[in-house]
Parts: C-alpha cells; sequence; structure tokens
C-alpha cells in the first residue's frame, strides 16, 4: 500500500510539471504560427529573443520586473486560496503608492525611520481599500467582483483629484509632469550594485520574506489551514467551527495589505516619486501570474519571472522590426494554454488514479474470492 | 515525498538565482556590438520612441512621425520607431531609449513628456548621441527638448469662438486633466473672456490622472459635447486627441454649432471629410516642424540642444485657416496675434 501512494506521488510530480511545459510549448508553437503569418522567422526571432533575454543587463531588468509582479501575484493568489476574486489589486496598489509617496515626501525622519513608516502606510491603504469590498460582502453579501472593480476606478478618481498642483501634487520642470513630493535620499531603499549590468532593486528581498511569509501562513498555521478549508467548502468550514465571514474579511484585507507593497519596489528603488507616468495595470498582470503558478509560492516566482523574461525579450524584438503586438500575444496564449493545460492534466490524473484504484480493489476482491474458494 | 518536491524546487531556485548573480559576464550590448556599427552610411539614422498610442493617432504622435518622415525624405537614412505600452515603468523607457543610442540612432527623439526622467539618464550614458524630448525639458548639452505655446494658440481659438458664437456660450473639452491640457484651457477661456466678459465656458475632462483613456474615447468625446451642445454651447473646442473625432462629429449634428479642432489641421484630415463643414478652425501644434528642425540640425552637424520653445512667434502654434470660416475674423486675430508676440497680451499657462 505505502508503495502505490508513493508511485502516485511520483506521476503526480511529474504531472504538476508536465501541465505548465505542456502549456508553453502550445503556446510557442502558436507564437511562432503568429510570426510565420506576419511574413517573419520564428527561429531567429526566438534565437534574439534567449540571446538578449540571457545577457546580464536583460536578467537584472527581468529581477526588478519580477520583483513587482510576484507580489501582485501572491496578493490575487491569498484571495484565491479563499475563491475569493480580488480584482481590486490594481486600485489597491495605485492607491496605497500614492499615499506612501505623498507621506514619504512630507516625512522629515531619518531613513530608518521613514522607510518602515512608508512601507506600513501602504500596507495600511491597500488593507483599508480592500477592507471596503470585504465588509460589504460580508454583511451586504455584495459580490467582491463588482465591488473592488467599483474601487479601481474610485483609487483612479481619488489620486486623480489629489494629484493636482495645489493640492498633493507639485508641477515639475517643463510644466507637463504632477508629481508627489519627491522622497528624499535618505528615504530611498538600498540597491544592489551590479557593474555594467545595471542596478538591481533591494527589494527583491522584501518579496522573498513576503513569499517564505505566504508558504508559512497558508502551509504550517491554523489560521491557513482554515483559510484553505473556506476555501475548499464553506459549509464544511463552518461546520467545523470556522467564521467563514471573519476569514472573508480578514483574507481580503490581507490579500489588500501585500498589494500595497506592489508599487514600493518602484516607489523606493526607482522612481522615487508618485506621477501620471506610475505603471498601471500590474494588478491585472498579477491576475495571470498567480493562475500560472497555481499559487503556489514557488510557481508565482517562476511566473513572475517568465513574465519580466517576456516583456524584456519582446520590447527588444519589436527594436528588430517585428510587430509589437506579439508581446500580447504570447502572454495572451501562455495564460489560456496554461488553464486548458491544468484542467487536461487534472482530468487525466484523477482517471489514472481512479484506474489504479480500481485495479487494486479488484485484486483485492479477487484475492479473497481465491481465499474464501481455498477455506 | 513532498519534501522531495520542495527540495527540488528550492534546488531549481537557488541555481536560477546564483546564474543570476554571476550574471552570464556579458551584457545584451556586448552580444549585438557586431551590428551596432553600420549606421556610418549616408543619411540620419533617427530613432523615434513614440507615447502610448504610437504612429497612426492622427494627432499628436502622427505630428511628430510627419516631421521625421520629412527629414528622412530630404537628407536620406532610416527611422526606426518604438512605441510605448501603459504598463512602462522607468526601466522601459530607459531601454528603449538605449536601445535606439546603442544601436547608432542619432538623434533618438522621445515623443512626450513621459521620458523626461529616462531621457536625463540615457542622455548622460551616451553623450556623443543627440537627444531631442517633446513637449517636456531636460538638462543636459546633448538635449533639445521641444516645448510648445500651447496656450498661445488657445488663446486666439478662445477669440475666434468667442466671435463667432451666437448664444454667447462656449465650451471646452480636454482629454485628461494633466497640466499640458490645462494649458490649452486656460488659453481658450482667457481669449474668450478677454473678448466678451459675458460669454459663458463650459469646462470638461474626460479621464483624470494617470487613467489616459480620455485621449483615445470617440465616445467619451462625443456625449461630453452633445451635452454641452443641450445647454446651448454653441463652439465647442476640444483637445482630446482622438476623442476629439467624436466630438466634432457631436457638432456636425447640430446646425449652426462649430467645432474647433486641435494638434493637426482636422479640417483636411480624410478621416473627417464628413465633418468639415462644421470645423471652424483648428489649432495647429506644430510638433512635426520642432522634430524637422531637430533632425536638420544633427544632419548639419549642429545640433540643437537646450529648451527651444515653439511659440506663436514661431509658428509653432497657430489657427488653421481651412475652409475659410474664420476669414471674416483675421483682423481681429492677427490684432490679437500680434499683441501676444509683442508681449502686450500675457496668456496664463493655467486655468
Amino acid at each position: 500500500m505505502k508503495k502505490l501512494t508513493s508511485r502516485i506521488d511520483k506521476e503526480r510530480l511529474l504531472l504538476g510539471i508536465a501541465a505548465p511545459v505542456l502549456a508553453i510549448v502550445a503556446a510557442l508553437l502558436v507564437t511562432a504560427l503568429v510570426i510565420l503569418a506576419t511574413g517573419k522567422n520564428p527561429g531567429a526571432a526566438f534565437s534574439d529573443m534567449t540571446t538578449y533575454g540571457f545577457a546580464s543587463d536583460s536578467q537584472v531588468y527581468i529581477l526588478n520586473k519580477a520583483t513587482t509582479y510576484y507580489l501582485a501575484g501572491v496578493a490575487v493568489a491569498i484571495g484565491f486560496r479563499m475563491n475569493l476574486f480580488n480584482i481590486g489589486v490594481d486600485g489597491q496598489y495605485r492607491l496605497a503608492a500614492f499615499m506612501a509617496a505623498v507621506l514619504g515626501g512630507a516625512l522629515t525622519v531619518p531613513g530608518w525611520l521613514a522607510i518602515p513608516l512608508i512601507i506600513i502606510c501602504a500596507m495600511a491603504t491597500g488593507a483599508l481599500w480592500a477592507a471596503i469590498a470585504g465588509v460589504l460582502k460580508v454583511t451586504r453579501g455584495v459580490s467582491e467582483v463588482i465591488a473592488t472593480i467599483m474601487l479601481n476606478s474610485i483609487a483612479t478618481a481619488i489620486i486623480g483629484y489629489l494629484l493636482q498642483p495645489g493640492r498633493l501634487g507639485e508641477l515639475q520642470q517643463g510644466g507637463t509632469l504632477v508629481s508627489t513630493k519627491p522622497l528624499p535620499s535618505s528615504s530611498h531603499f538600498f540597491n544592489i550594485d551590479t557593474g555594467p549590468a545595471g542596478v538591481l532593486d533591494g527589494f527583491i528581498i522584501v518579496a522573498v520574506v513576503v513569499g517564505l511569509a505566504y508558504w508559512f501562513v497558508l502551509g504550517r498555521t491554523r489560521f491557513g489551514f482554515d483559510l484553505r478549508t473556506v476555501g475548499q467548502s464553506e459549509s464544511a468550514a463552518s461546520a467545523s467551527g470556522v467564521s467563514v465571514k471573519k476569514m472573508v474579511a480578514t483574507s481580503m484585507i490581507i490579500s489588500g495589505a501585500v498589494a500595497g507593497l506592489i508599487g514600493m519596489p518602484t516607489l523606493l528603488n526607482e522612481s522615487h516619486q508618485y506621477d501620471n507616468s506610475f505603471p498601471a495595470g500590474i494588478g491585472f498582470t498579477g491576475i495571470a501570474i498567480a493562475l500560472l503558478g497555481r499559487n503556489n509560492p514557488i510557481g508565482i516566482a517562476l511566473g513572475a519571472l517568465l513574465w519580466g523574461f517576456l516583456e524584456r525579450t519582446t520590447n527588444h524584438l519589436e527594436f528588430e522590426g517585428y510587430d509589437k503586438e506579439i508581446l500580447g500575444v504570447i502572454q495572451g496564449v501562455i495564460v489560456l494554454c496554461v488553464v486548458i493545460a491544468y484542467e487536461v492534466v487534472r482530468r487525466y490524473g484523477l482517471k489514472r488514479q481512479q484506474q489504479k484504484v480500481g485495479a487494486e480493489l479488484a485484486a483485492q476482491a479477487a484475492a479473497t474470492k481465491k481465499q474464501e474458494v481455498a477455506s | 515525498m513532498r519534501r522531495v518536491a520542495k527540495l527540488s524546487a528550492a534546488c531549481i531556485a537557488s541555481a536560477a538565482l546564483a546564474l543570476t548573480a554571476t550574471a552570464c559576464g556579458s551584457t545584451s550590448s556586448d552580444n549585438d556590438s557586431g551590428s551596432s556599427s553600420s549606421g556610418d552610411g549616408k543619411g540620419v539614422k533617427i530613432g523615434l520612441a513614440f507615447d502610448v498610442g504610437g504612429r497612426g493617432d492622427r494627432s499628436f504622435n502622427d505630428s511628430a512621425a510627419r516631421g521625421a518622415d520629412k527629414a528622412k525624405k530630404e537628407f536620406g537614412g532610416e527611422i526606426k520607431e518604438l512605441t510605448a505600452k501603459t504598463s512602462d515603468t522607468e526601466a522601459d523607457r530607459e531601454q528603449r531609449l538605449s536601445d535606439l543610442a546603442e544601436a547608432g540612432y542619432n538623434p533618438v527623439i522621445g515623443v512626450g513628456y513621459a521620458y523626461a526622467a529616462s531621457m536625463t539618464k540615457v542622455a548622460a550614458k551616451y553623450p556623443k548621441t543627440s537627444f531631442g524630448i517633446v513637449d517636456s525639458v531636460v538638462n543636459g548639452t546633448n538635449v533639445d527638448s521641444i516645448t510648445f505655446t500651447e496656450e498661445q494658440g488657445s488663446y486666439l481659438a478662445g477669440v475666434a469662438a468667442a466671435l463667432k458664437t451666437k448664444t454667447k456660450h462656449v465650451g471646452f473639452i480636454g482629454g485628461v486633466d494633466v497640466p499640458l491640457i490645462k494649458k490649452f484651457e486656460a488659453g481658450y477661456v482667457q481669449g474668450v473672456k478677454d473678448t466678451n466678459p459675458k460669454i459663458k465656458v463650459d469646462t470638461q475632462y474626460l479621464s483624470h490622472g494617470s487613467d489616459t483613456s480620455g485621449f483615445a474615447s470617440p465616445d467619451k468625446g462625443k456625449e461630453a459635447a452633445q451635452g454641452m451642445l443641450d445647454n446651448g454651447a454653441d463652439v465647442i473646442y476640444t483637445a482630446a486627441g482622438s476623442s476629439g473625432n467624436g466630438a466634432i462629429e457631436a457638432v456636425a449634428g447640430k446646425k449652426g454649432a462649430w467645432a474647433i479642432g486641435v494638434d493637426s489641421d482636422q479640417y483636411n484630415i480624410p478621416g473627417l471629410a464628413k465633418y468639415k463643414n462644421a470645423i471652424l478652425t483648428s489649432m495647429v501644434k506644430n510638433v512635426d516642424v520642432g522634430v524637422y528642425d531637430f533632425v536638420k540640425s544633427v544632419h548639419d552637424g549642429k545640433p540643437l540642444s537646450g529648451t527651444n520653445s515653439y511659440s506663436l512667434a514661431k509658428d509653432g502654434v497657430s489657427l488653421a485657416t481651412s475652409g475659410g470660416f474664420i476669414d471674416d475674423l483675421q483682423n481681429k486675430l492677427d490684432d490679437a496675434k500680434k499683441k501676444i508676440i509683442d508681449g502686450s497680451i500675457k496668456v496664463k499657462t493655467t486655468p
């Protein structure tokens, strides 16, 4: 019996790896067809992507992008584990980054105090913004999907209103850009200088810590167990004494707090201010990455790295004369393939398992019959 | 078993990190240094980094593209175009500009204020390349900052609107409430009020802050214009990229109402030919002139640098006369233009 379970597990591991590999191969095939259809050579495109993507400066770029995407993926995944679809990650991180930038610009305390304050402010803002949707769902039954989409628009409007000269914004030189007051240089997060390859954001360490915390809290604590239980079956959870409402509100708040961190690598390591060119739409990228990584802390990291790799290399493809829309095609196809591949592999695995169990039972039945006959 | 899976995952992750830490030695520019030295032929190699929308937006980016096309036709050479995405970070913009500079494109032009910060860094890294930026100011000995006095042209549009309105009620529609578009509003409102303080001006922005959809939503433009028409406005000035197409469509649907176009001479744009009899004039912003002048200066070996403001005096901004609808006002417009140029009228840049 022990032998059997270990065999199934080995198979499950293989199947687990098979799904993303299958998806990426399928996505590459479709992309190759698309490039062929535009009259270009896909082989040359892929080889350019590899040489360019593995150059040292590209690696630094990819790690920096992946830091942001990883945080976005984790923020979304926390909701997913709970069967909550937090589409509002986008609004949460933008509002959080804006508020944190305002606070950071106004603070005059030394950096060792200012940086934690800025980060806490961002997490609190994200958490509060997500809590609105959480509370609405718990008390009024409003779907979190609808509530968070609306809150995204409201966040945009609030930032638009406050980010004006004379309110919380100031006009930059040239008179065309409004930004918050730039952070003093003491409040810049540390960077890792890698020489000619560029500068690696120090915030990557925070992202790793968040990943570890995510793995530990969900996999190793009572709270994580409750959360996963509610995600799998609300009635079973409440039957075993878990307060579903409390869990919904809490996980929404945690998701929002992590979402608050998304803008921090950009704010603390790169731009040091919030303005109209602050990256938008990363919350939606996070949804794709969480799907790609199957809500697994390592899977999300691989997904985030893949996303960064694709952006870096397709930017260069545009330079080489390929159409810039290729990026959207590859990303879209990968997500689609991943969803399909996981489902196909899951069904295949289920079938195999059932067959095995069936065979085992049949063998057992045959054995007992034999015994009966013998006796 | 779970332990094995986790162990192997940890191994893969640490291997990936180790790979990154050593960073594989060479940077991307080392890798393709072979192809980058091919630019010493004849003509100019123009690197154009567009803002969101890119070539084909019938407005701002297209105007810059026209300038580059004209230069290419005259001097020969080639144009390499890259276009911004809405999810861009500083790193993407830096990559775009560095890629162009690295490949030997000279000049490299950033179309739009979003490139200001990235150009400051990249221009310092490539001191032998000439950079140009439209709509912003970047310090550096090898950077030409191409700016326009949109408020002056908009003032003239305001004068024209005030003289044409019969209902004593006009409107302004802005794409996004960014400082750049507020310059249009400020000039327009001042032009109207200086001509006739009793005229009412409605102002509306289609989107706010970092939501730039107001520059590319003809449906929003149409709706806003319809609302203003219903309220009694009969001249509507729209500074909103392609959203303006919708506003012009709405205005053309009402008899006796006029639309004022922006950036390009919209009377002559084929896509708007159906509505051209409702287009009173356009506040033309000659981004193409700025881009062309800059490319020419690089071609002549004397690259422009510092801030070059394309003002009304230099015909950087002007009112289009196509259609002849403002011919009867020309005296008054010329008068106002003269006063702006000699400084007796100071046009505000903020509303």
